[in-house]
């Protein structure tokens, strides 16, 4: 079984996004990038279907310009076999959709792993994109995956409730928390990465569908109305106010 | 030409995320001055459906098969694009809810248009371009898009526009459809509910708790509040991974993402990850027993105290207002 995980090369979650002076951009300087935590429990999860006996390559994949080579060989550390980069630094979701649909058409995988969002654009519409463009079956949202027999078995998690789908392969399904444990990577495996392949590939030509205009801070927070510990009474009138009591 | 606001079904009710939609769905039609139609699925009772007619749904189009009583992205996504194509719709409004997020990519891509996920205020149309705000970085920024594209697909983030009644008569439409072969790929094979209480995507109010707790045992006196208050309750990461709570009550970037009226955070922290994930929420109440805690930053009501002795005390008052 051949798997693919699309990556996203994000700020690390601890970043304080700040805006270029003219507010069209994020202010990059000093902001480190790392694989996408979603992203990484995809990845978690195919070692672990490999490790347990399902030989097949493990391929990581991220639309973005040179400096996601770093993030990609992150994930080359923590154990994928081979990388991809499609050089294009869009963020459209529609033009990355149809650069991995290209690929993917090109280089079939059994099974196409995302995470349920990338923590930039929070958007979730990469995958179901993939999907209508190669047009495989996709399932979003899993806490967890098993494969079998051509088919996987995913269990959705959402709105409190979850799902136990069954899915031919190959299918794209996307990844939240409960996927696996994220994997940190050990000496042996930097040192592998090094030699370990990493394609770039031109963008295809597509005309994208949306473009951003700028950015805006949202308002601060007014300060803190501070309550003595002892007045808790007041918290009673807060949630009676908003309908709450 | 019209605009088509996709309502949710969840336990034979109209969700109320969807009531968000449709009353974005309506400013948006009068603001391109089109009428409003909207497009169910599920075998729920008329009256049910006709509670479209509050938010200034004129028409909805009913969609019964029992083939499609459970959510599968890919049918549902071919069922509203048979709609839209059937009403000529100029724009389609989802509410961000997960199956919402499941389905929007699938119409942009079948439909051919834009698509615009968690926006938070109404499009602005100018010399042929559509421009509109939505969140990214997690909350941490509002995106300004654009588009030339004339047709969009807009997915209303949760909690973040108000549901306002402009009352219509509502007429329904029974919609035939039948998924394809090709749409019917994946199967379910069970439904289950992760817990008896209200979902934290869907809770009014949440009661969150941390590593201030000490250790599971001390959760009575959190579900305890939570139960007076009809709220859900939430942890944060470090408690979940250490298994003193459901890894499906952790609230922050990497866990569940929240919009509550009221979010209550007892004995966190407040971590950039964990504000990530509760930053919209209307109004955040925290307690916490240093006054340094990041979270009062975050918040809007604070109080500095022992939880230990905080929580039972707002426990006791919240009982004796309830009388
Ligand atoms: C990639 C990544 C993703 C992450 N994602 C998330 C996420 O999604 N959600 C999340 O929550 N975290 C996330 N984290 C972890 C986050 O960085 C913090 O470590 C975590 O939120 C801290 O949890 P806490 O506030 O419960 O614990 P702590 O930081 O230990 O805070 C405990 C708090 O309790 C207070 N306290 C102690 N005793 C009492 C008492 N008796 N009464 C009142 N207050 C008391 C303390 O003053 C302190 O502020 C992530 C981290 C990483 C690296």
């Amino acid at each position: 079984m051949n798997t693919l995980i699309c990556i996203g090369h994000v700020p690390d979650t601890t970043t304080k996004i700040q805006l270029t002076p003219d507010g069209k951009q994020i202010n990059k300087e000093g902001v480190t990038f790392i694989i996408g935590p979603y992203e990484e429990y995809a990845i978690s999860r195919a070692l672990e279907l490999k490790e347990g006996g399902i030989p097949g390559k493990v391929s990581v994949i991220c639309v973005g310009g040179p400096k996601a080579d770093e993030t990609l060989r992150k994930a080359l550390a923590i154990g994928a076999d081979e990388a991809f980069r499609i050089d294009t630094e869009s963020t459209d979701s529609f033009f990355i959709a149809h650069q991995l649909a290209s690929f993917i058409k090109e280089n079939p995988f059994d099974l196409i792993m995302m995470g349920k969002e990338s923590i930039d654009r929070n958007a979730s519409e990469v995958p179901g994109m993939v999907a209508e463009l190669v047009g495989v079956p996709c399932v979003t949202f899993c806490s967890f995956l098993e494969v079998n027999n051509g088919k996987a078995t995913v269990r959705r998690e959402v709105d409190g409730q979850v799902e136990l789908l069954e899915v031919p392969l190959p299918a794209i399904i996307t990844a939240q928390k409960g996927f696996a444990e994220w994997r940190i990577a050990n000496m042996r495996g930097i040192m592998a990465a090094r030699t370990k392949p990493l394609k770039v590939i031109p963008a295809k030509e597509v005309e994208e569908k949306t473009y951003v205009v700028g950015y805006e801070l949202p308002s601060a927070k007014k300060s803190c109305t501070f309550i003595q510990p002892e007045n808790v009474g007041q918290i009673v009138n807060i949630l009676a106010e908003r309908g709450i009591l | 030409m019209a605009i088509l606001v996709f309502l949710e079904v969840k336990d034979n009710k109209i969700r109320k995320q969807s009531f968000e939609a449709a009353t974005y769905a309506y400013d948006l039609a009068q603001m391109l001055n089109m009428p409003l139609k909207a497009v169910c699925i599920g075998n729920i009772s008329g009256e049910e459906v006709q509670k479209a007619g509050r938010y200034g749904v004129e028409e909805v189009y009913q969609i019964k098969g029992q083939d499609l009583d459970k959510f599968l992205e890919s049918p549902y996504a071919s069922a509203v694009v048979a709609v839209a194509q059937a009403v000529n719709a100029q724009h389609v409004v989802v509410s961000q809810t997960f199956n919402g997020k499941s389905i929007v990519p699938r119409l942009a891509i079948k439909l051919g248009v834009a698509s615009f996920s968690g926006v938070i205020a109404l499009p602005t149309i100018a010399n042929g371009e559509i421009q509109v705000k939505r969140t990214a970085y997690s909350g941490k920024t509002i995106q300004i898009v654009g588009t030339k594209s004339t047709k969009c697909i807009f997915s209303v983030k949760n909690n973040a526009y108000k549901i306002t009644e402009n009352p219509v008569t509502c007429s329904i439409v029974d919609f035939e459809f039948k998924p394809s072969a090709e749409d019917r790929t994946v199967t379910v094979k069970e439904v289950s509910k992760l817990s008896d209480k209200v979902s934290l995507t869907e809770a009014d109010v949440i009661v969150s708790a941390g590593r201030g707790l000490k250790g599971p045992e001390n959760w009575g006196m959190i579900e305890e509040l939570a139960s007076l208050l009809g709220a859900a309750t939430a942890c944060s990461k470090p408690v979940a991974d250490v298994h003193w709570r459901p890894h499906h009550e952790h609230v922050g970037q990497t866990g569940i993402q929240v919009a509550p009226n009221v979010y209550i955070a007892i004995g966190i922290s407040g971590a950039i990850q964990h504000l990530a994930g509760v930053n919209a929420s209307k109004t955040i109440i925290v307690i916490n027993k240093d006054p340094e805690a990041p979270f009062f930053k975050a918040a809007d009501y604070g109080v500095v105290g022992d939880a230990f002795e905080v929580v039972p005390n707002l426990i006791q008052a919240i009982k004796s207002y309830k009388g």
